[in-house]
């Protein structure tokens, strides 16, 4: 977060009245351990192993990453999307049976050897289409949110920066699409679309889902702005494009990096949605939200064809929320 | 505007010989974090009585704070965990108090007065509420009553025109009003002891005058004990009867005020009385104290100070210094006090 | 102009700008003002008043000296140091760097001459992006200004500039984090004499601090003046620091300047009663020599800037107000009957001379 180096500030004696001042002393922001400021002091501070941790140069994202490296909700996350994201690129190191590949007299039948996850209505093989749609969920989900963060990011962004009349005509434009709902919006926009391709789904979720990176963005741009080191900047003479690229941006960026993390796993499933109402992905195309719909005709004959790529899309989607949950306490600590 | 003389504190004036009020007893608290193990306090033992005043003076990271803290019981735990030591008050140790009879003391029998009054009020409530809330909470009043009493106390700590602005937010305060106000919130209760985490030092120092002033007056005429921690020697030197000077979660030199200024036996003190500029007498360069405070979680061997200090020999390199009984209430905890003391404080 | 025809692209930024003799004005601001509107309603904003942070202030900055500015909270000292950067706009007034008037310059002699006054923040702790490193702080001013040192050069200008604050050279590559308060402050100053400024506004540079570090920046400070014959604006709260580095010190109240002088004149023969005050109320580490000395308390707080006191700023809290402090405004000048160190600017119907420190 912008301000997590606040974390580590002493307990000073200051008369600035904006400052936040944390009541509490701790010991936990003494790090100073310094070999003296003056350079004849060097190795004052007596014993040999006083060169900790702290001497090698660590910036505040390498901070987070030692960070993430302790959770233990980062390794169950990673490790289960890098299956999935394997699983999305190299579906065929999983299967060798065709999902398309659908003889009709397989019809609804259960677990077995050659069916591990049994076959659906019209005899596919449930567990290789399960293992061909990871795909389509992963582009939507990945694609989406870099196309959110890239519109939101770029609104909030220069709302928040300049200000004025800018800001008050894109925080009104903000505000109308909050008021759409998602999925409608998206219903709406994909009915309105003759080829629909994962492409379109992507579209549709990303003109309609950026609203919230936006806010975020220019909040945290806002309260950026302020502070002293970009005041410096200026006093500096520093234009514009330098102060937002190197210090505004990167102190800004943390908490959209963090809500994006999380929306992921909901475009997935808003993909999901879509296509089980059947106005998402076209038939051709693989994608756990259609195989749900489509089992749900034959749900009490055989479950396992709705069971099986309902687990897929919820674990992924988990596995995104849980991965946002970890960058979110690495980034900001204070929330823990 | 009025004009008045340093008001004169006869020497002392606090009850000695009775019991103390609240003894803290070789108190020891460090943190535990991911990074390490910080000793924050080592060993701190003090005392104040009824109608005393008592400053802990320290730089930041000194464990003045942690101990008051400690002893409010609002320390965050974990991080933080008492490892040792006793805090008695009224010779009843708090530490092994339930949950409930510390609740008791706090705010009602020792209440704490911060440094950051708009952070320690609750914006979204007027003041005459806050303090009204006191008297209705734990005294059972009125409404009615309660806010009778609240306009009393605003009056008490000298808020012009009291009645009209009990329903007032905090922003709508001063600086120096919402620090009277703190004091009113930590009066209201008649508490025996107060603790002032350093009380003025987010004023301007016209302000920072009348708000000290008015607390050394509260104290006396309420006859209550007062730990007034800051990192002040200027603000302390008016008001305290004694002080006890912390650096890296130890007490290094306590003594009565006066002997502390005329004469420190603690390196540090000295170099803290050396280093700041005075208005009296403007010197060509400032004597520093080299180095930087310690890191917690690397207290140097044997003194803490011993890096940073022009006495230093081997000894301080690998014993702990006691803290060495000079007279009557006045300690050092350095191996050379003898020498220090002889020396000439410069200014 | 101050641009000369020669030197535009020299390496050293002071051979575009005339040169000026020690102890001549380098700075001149002249009745400086600054309003900030009060507006209502959002789209379409109407101004409904102004606080008058700045309100007419006049001082000249010697060549090598340091001039203190001194005044509580909210007396529009920072607000000075915000427009002598040019990070907030004047409202009225000008501000003259060795004659050249800043706002009629423009183009590349604008840029020398703001290479020139460079500013060191009060707190090492929000001064410093936490993401860059030492190295890229230090470095920045020559990203911006790349004429003053030629990019192979960089390195080893950042590693002189930590030697000089006293620093370690070797730690460009850490991050502000790893620093303590007031080695940050160090890496601060070193950032705002990577340019070779003549002036450094210092805007509460220690005020942050501890105790025990205040001075090893204060020293360093002084030091750095004796070296590269800097004129220090050093803005403070803590009259006794002001007047342990000052030359000379103005006392500000509510946006104009009370009363200026030598630092002999003002804290050993002070005639505003504003500055008396403030000096009384100054905590002096010494329970006995405290005994000796006036206290003035003062009653009541400054009132607001967005509506101050007519004639003198003063009188609502001033024990020597009479009738003409609210009808007329005293001028900053030479009061009559005063005599010796106490003849200074001052800007008090009633300026008498009064000794409150003790030590004149």
């Amino acid at each position: 977060m912008p301000d997590m180096n606040k974390q580590q500030r002493e307990q000073l004696p200051t008369r600035s009245d904006e400052q936040p001042q944390s009541a509490i002393e701790l010991p936990g922001m003494l790090l100073a351990d310094e070999e003296g400021t003056t350079l004849e002091k060097r190795g004052a501070y007596s014993a040999p192993d006083a060169r900790g941790p702290q001497d090698k140069p660590r910036g505040a994202w390498a901070e987070a990453w030692r960070e993430l490296r302790n959770s233990p909700s980062f390794y169950v996350s990673g490790v289960l999307l890098l299956f999935l994201v394997f699983m999305a690129i190299f579906p065929g190191v999983f299967t060798n049976i065709d999902p398309r590949h659908c003889p009709i007299l397989d019809t609804n039948q259960d677990p077995s050897g050659d069916h591990w996850f049994g076959t659906n209505v019209q005899g596919c093989d449930v567990y290789a289409r399960t293992v061909y749609g990871a795909r389509a969920s992963i582009i939507v989900g990945v694609a989406t949110t870099a196309l959110i963060v890239v519109i939101g990011g770029l609104i909030g962004a220069l709302s928040g920066y300049f200000g004025g009349w800018l800001d008050t005509i894109l925080a009104r434009i903000t505000d109308i699409f909050f008021g759409i709902p998602l999925l409608l919006a998206a219903l709406v926009f994909m009915s309105s679309v003759k080829d629909r391709t994962v492409w379109t789904v992507v579209a549709a979720l990303g003109v309609f889902g950026w609203m919230q990176i936006a806010r975020i963005m220019r909040g945290s741009v806002i309260t950026v702005k302020k502070s002293d080191y970009v005041v410096a900047a200026r006093a500096l003479g520093a234009g514009t494009p330098r102060i937002l690229g190197r210090h505004v941006l990167p102190n800004a960026i943390a908490p959209v990096i963090v809500v994006a993390t999380i929306s992921l796993g909901t475009f997935i499933a808003t993909e999901a949605t879509l296509s089980f109402l059947g106005i998402g992905l076209p038939p051709t195309e693989i994608s756990w939200g259609a195989d749900i719909s489509s089992a749900t005709t034959a749900l009490r004959d055989s479950p396992y064809q709705l069971i099986f790529p309902s687990i897929f899309l919820s674990v992924t989607v988990f596995s995104f929320i849980l991965l946002g949950d970890a960058v979110r306490d690495a980034l900001d600590p204070k929330l823990r | 505007m009025t004009t008045i003389d340093t008001k004169n504190k006869p020497e002392g004036s606090g009850p000695a010989a009775a019991a103390p009020l609240l003894e803290v007893d070789n108190l020891h608290v460090e943190f535990r974090t991911r990074d390490g193990v910080a000793k924050a306090i080592n060993g701190v033992s003090y005392d104040v009585s009824a109608g005393e005043t008592l400053a802990v003076l320290g730089e930041s990271g000194s464990g003045k704070s942690v101990t008051a803290q400690t002893i409010m019981g609002i320390l965050d735990m974990p991080p933080g965990h008492i490892t040792g030591g006793e805090i008695r008050f009224h010779g009843k140790d708090m530490l092994k108090m339930s949950k409930e009879e510390r609740r008791k003391i706090r705010g009602q029998k020792i209440s704490m007065i911060f440094q950051d009054a708009l952070s320690a009020l609750n914006p979204v409530y007027s003041v005459g509420f806050q303090l009204a809330e006191m008297f209705t909470v734990h005294r059972g009043m009125s409404k009615k009553d309660a806010k009778l009493k609240s306009i009393e106390l605003m009056d008490q700590v000298r808020i012009p025109a009291a009645k009209d602005r009990v329903n007032d937010y905090p922003h709508q305060f001063s600086g120096g009003m919402r620090q009277r106000i703190m004091i009113a919130m930590a009066l209201a209760l008649d508490p025996e002891l107060i603790i002032a985490d350093e009380p003025t030092t987010a004023l301007d120092v016209t302000v920072q005058a009348q708000v000290m002033d008015l607390l050394a007056e509260l104290q006396r005429e309420r006859n209550m004990g007062l730990i007034l921690i800051t990192h002040d020697l200027g603000v302390v030197a008016d008001v305290a009867d004694k002080i006890a000077v912390m650096y890296a979660g130890r007490i290094v030199e306590q003594a009565p005020v006066r002997e502390l200024y005329r004469q420190p036996t603690h390196p540090y003190t000295k170099g803290l009385l050396e280093s700041i500029p005075r208005l009296d007498h403007k010197g060509r360069e400032l004597y520093a104290i080299k180095g930087l405070p310690p890191n917690l979680m690397r207290i140097p061997s044997g003194c803490a100070f011993n890096p940073r200090c022009p006495y230093a020999q081997d000894v301080c390199r690998s014993e702990i210094p006691p803290l060495h009984e000079i007279s009557v209430g006045r300690g050092s905890a350095c191996h050379f006090w003898e020498t220090v003391m002889e020396g000439e404080v410069r200014g | 102009m101050a641009e000369s025809p020669n030197g535009a692209t020299s390496a050293d930024p002071r051979k575009i700008v005339k040169p000026v003799a020690q102890g001549e004005p380098i700075l001149q601001v002249r009745g400086l003002v600054k309003h900030f509107p009060i507006t209502q309603g959002i789209l379409f904003q109407k101004k409904i008043g102004a606080v008058k942070a700045v309100d007419g202030v006049t001082f000249d900055l010697m060549k090598g000296e340091t001039l203190g500015l001194v005044g509580e909270s909210g007396c529009g000292k920072s607000t000075v140091a915000r427009l002598l950067m040019n990070l907030e706009s004047i409202t009225a007034g000008s501000v003259l760097y060795k004659g050249d008037d800043l706002a009629k310059l423009s183009g590349r002699a604008l840029k020398a001459v703001r290479r020139n006054i460079q500013m060191v923040f009060q707190d090492p702790y929000t001064s410093l992006n936490p993401r860059m490193t030492v190295a890229d702080i230090i470095g920045e001013p020559y990203d911006i200004h790349p004429e003053v040192a030629p990019r192979g050069d960089r390195k080893r200008r950042v590693q002189e500039l930590l030697e000089l604050v006293g620093l370690n050279p070797e730690h460009i590559n850490r991050y502000p984090h790893q620093f303590s308060g007031g080695q940050r402050q160090r890496i601060g100053i070193a950032r705002g004499l990577a340019l070779n400024p003549e002036i450094i506004i210092a805007d509460e540079p220690v005020s942050a601090l501890d105790v025990s570090v205040q001075a090893q920046v204060v020293n360093l400070l002084e030091k750095l003046q004796n070296e590269l014959g800097l004129s220090y604006l050093f803005i403070a709260h803590d009259l006794s620091v002001v007047r342990h580095i000052s030359d000379r010190v103005a006392v500000m109240y509510l946006g104009r300047i009370a009363e200026i002088g030598t630092d002999a004149q003002i804290y050993d023969h002070p005639t505003h009663p504003y500055t008396q005050a403030l000096l009384s109320a100054v905590p002096v580490p010494d329970p006995d020599g405290r005994e000796h000395r006036e206290r003035i308390i003062l009653t009541g707080d400054v009132p607001s800037p967005a509506n101050p006191p007519s004639g003198c700023r003063f009188r609502t809290r001033c024990w020597k107000a009479q009738d003409i402090c609210a009808e007329q405004e005293p001028l900053l000048e030479i009061r009559k009957g005063l005599s010796g160190l106490g003849a200074h600017d001052s800007a008090c119907h009633f300026a008498e001379e009064k000794d409150i420190v003790g030590a004149a």
